[in-house]
């Protein structure tokens, strides 16, 4: 059966005037077999091959644009974790720095705004490698613009690496005080159970399972969700879900064409969809607007962390019936900074950072992209991503923090990043929490429900 | 409609949808006829309707023996878009297969 004039209409407003993208093709290379004692050497085969590939994925990306109509909004790459890499060099803090400059340049010369794995898993402990890394990470990431770092700080097999929990509240802060504003923090996030194939920034990295190249896609739709949810403002929560499942699978499948045929150009692996609806400074483009349109009065008021809850279920569901390959991150993201809606309901004082916490225990993926007061004490800065990193260890679930204590500033005051980052409302934060309970370290060891076999 | 091309010159049809949104005016269908027989891409449908206070109208085309890439005729479209103050999407029809057919 041909498709009808409304089909074809409903398809076309959803990428006219709803915000419908493809948030981000994301290319997974692994980096593993360019391993050398020479530093030199490992530079320059790295750089050749994410140029190559890095120019291909752009190639492939512009001509599926052209022949679906769809914009492609991000190209990004990511890599093999660098702590792995860096494992045959000399570990000091100018080897991985001129690392992350390689990766900067690479991406810099392929056209690719983000490039992202330079970090590590070390939820059971530190290897030196891993710990030079860590150590690198405020020269690397603020004399760098393009490369993202994730650590994997916590798994519900091994626990949570408090040690390294700790040294992250003062590599942050270190950070945030070498880079204008505190962006340096931006492109850095800290995870437990993290996911190895997920396309979204900052925490994509080519996981140690994937083969040697592995396309995954993000898909963007708050925009189109908030509009079918506007549109149904009567109907009881089942039937709302029900909608909610209907258009998700669609946008879903609409994603899961384009990253098949970009794996095809490339002749890549194809990885997978994530489905998580990713939000964008736009006016409408927003999560929080999704749940405010669904009757919470604004996000964050009792009520939210149910209606999300509702919104995330709905999703997957929808996602699950489109593509065998849902995978990635696929929860929901509330990031403060990126979401029109999120940071009016900062503003307002409706969204706190305890709320924020809460909405992870749901279905929420992490706190993403709050910004503190610059004076926020390391400690306290290691106690919130103990918090946050506990409740996805103890629900079997990813949980996140990328957090930017932003220099100078104080709670109530807001700082501007610019293009995708948007603009943070500086949330209030105690001066004093857990220090005796952080300088501690140790690991938490892993919870009862580890034990599964 | 143009004739069926002879059999050994017979390609896999590549079915595209033109899309216009606006206010509905003399010529439409003329002009993106003509830029369609320029470039040998063959009219196989079309359709119109009114919706939510749009005029819409689709056009599917088979560009199999197309003699320009996509996005050149995607291109001229949207020229033709602008002359006429209408909305042109070119879209391939696997977009609109993907999302809207189990």
């Amino acid at each position: 059966m041909r498709i009808s004039v409304e089909e074809v209409f409903e398809t076309v407003q959803m990428t006219m005037d709803q915000h419908f993208d493809v948030r981000t093709v994301t290319l997974g290379i692994n980096l593993k077999d360019c391993m050398d004692r020479n530093l030199n050497q490992f530079c320059k085969r790295i750089e050749h091959r994410i140029v190559t590939m890095g120019q291909k994925l752009n190639a492939a990306a512009d001509a599926m644009e052209q022949k679906y109509g769809v914009p492609v909004i991000n190209r990004r790459i990511s890599v093999t974790p660098v702590s792995l890499l860096l494992e045959p060099l000399p570990r000091t803090v100018a080897t991985a720095v001129k690392v992350a400059k390689t990766l900067d340049r690479a991406a810099t010369r392929a056209n690719i705004d983000f490039i992202g794995g330079f970090g590590g898993y070390v939820q059971k402990g530190l290897t030196a490698s891993d710990e030079n890394l860590m150590n690198a990470l405020p020269q690397a990431l603020s004399q760098t613009q393009r490369v993202c770092s994730f650590f994997n700080l916590g798994s519900t097999l091994a626990g949570l690496n408090m040690t390294a929990v700790e040294r992250f509240g003062h590599i942050l802060k270190d950070l945030a005080v070498k880079s204008k504003t505190g962006i340096g923090c931006a492109k850095v996030a800290v995870f437990a159970n993290v996911p190895g194939d997920n396309p979204f920034m900052a925490g994509a990295h080519h996981g140690i399972g994937e083969p040697d190249h592995s396309l995954n896609i993000g898909i963007s739709g708050p925009g189109v969700v908030k509009v079918v949810v506007e549109k149904n403002p009567d109907c009881d929560l089942t039937e709302l879900s029900e909608i909610i499942k209907r258009t998700v699978f669609k946008i879903t499948r609409a994603g899961e064409l384009i990253g098949r045929e970009v794996a095809d150009m490339m002749s890549v692996e194809f990885g997978i969809v994530d489905i998580s609806l990713a939000a964008t400074p736009a006016a409408g483009d927003s999560v929080a607007e999704i749940i405010e349109a669904m009757g919470v009065d604004r996000m964050g008021v009792p009520g939210t962390t149910a209606a999300l809850a509702l919104l995330i279920d709905a999703v997957k569901k929808g996602g699950a019936m489109a593509s065998g390959r849902v995978g990635g991150l696929s929860g929901t993201f509330i990031p403060v900074s990126e979401d029109a809606g999120m940071i009016r309901a900062v503003k307002e004082g409706a969204l706190n950072l305890e709320k924020l916490e809460a909405l992870t225990s749901v279905c929420s993926v992490g706190m993403d992209m709050f910004a503190i007061p610059g004076s926020t004490p390391p400690d306290v800065i290691s106690a919130i991503i103990a918090d946050e990193l506990a409740i996805g260890i103890a629900n079997n679930k990813t949980t996140s923090v990328r957090v930017i204590p932003v220099p100078g500033k104080r709670a109530g005051q807001s700082v501007h990043f610019g293009g995708l980052l948007g603009t943070a409302p500086i949330m209030a934060v105690t001066k004093n929490a857990s220090l005796g309970f952080i300088n501690r370290k140790g690991r938490m060891p892993a919870p009862l429900k580890a034990l599964r076999n | 409609m143009a004739k069926k091309a002879p059999k050994k010159t017979v390609k896999e049809p590549q079915i595209c949808i033109v899309t216009v949104t606006g206010k509905d005016k003399v010529g439409i269908i003329a002009r993106l006829s003509v830029a369609m027989a320029k470039n040998n891409i063959n009219i196989v449908d079309v359709n119109q309707k009114i919706m939510e206070n749009y005029f819409v109208m689709t056009m599917a085309c088979d560009m199999a023996e197309a003699t320009v890439a996509i996005n050149e005729i995607s291109e001229k479209l949207s020229r033709i878009g602008k002359e006429m103050d209408l909305q042109i999407t070119f879209q391939h029809e696997n977009i609109f297969k993907a999302m809207h057919r189990v």
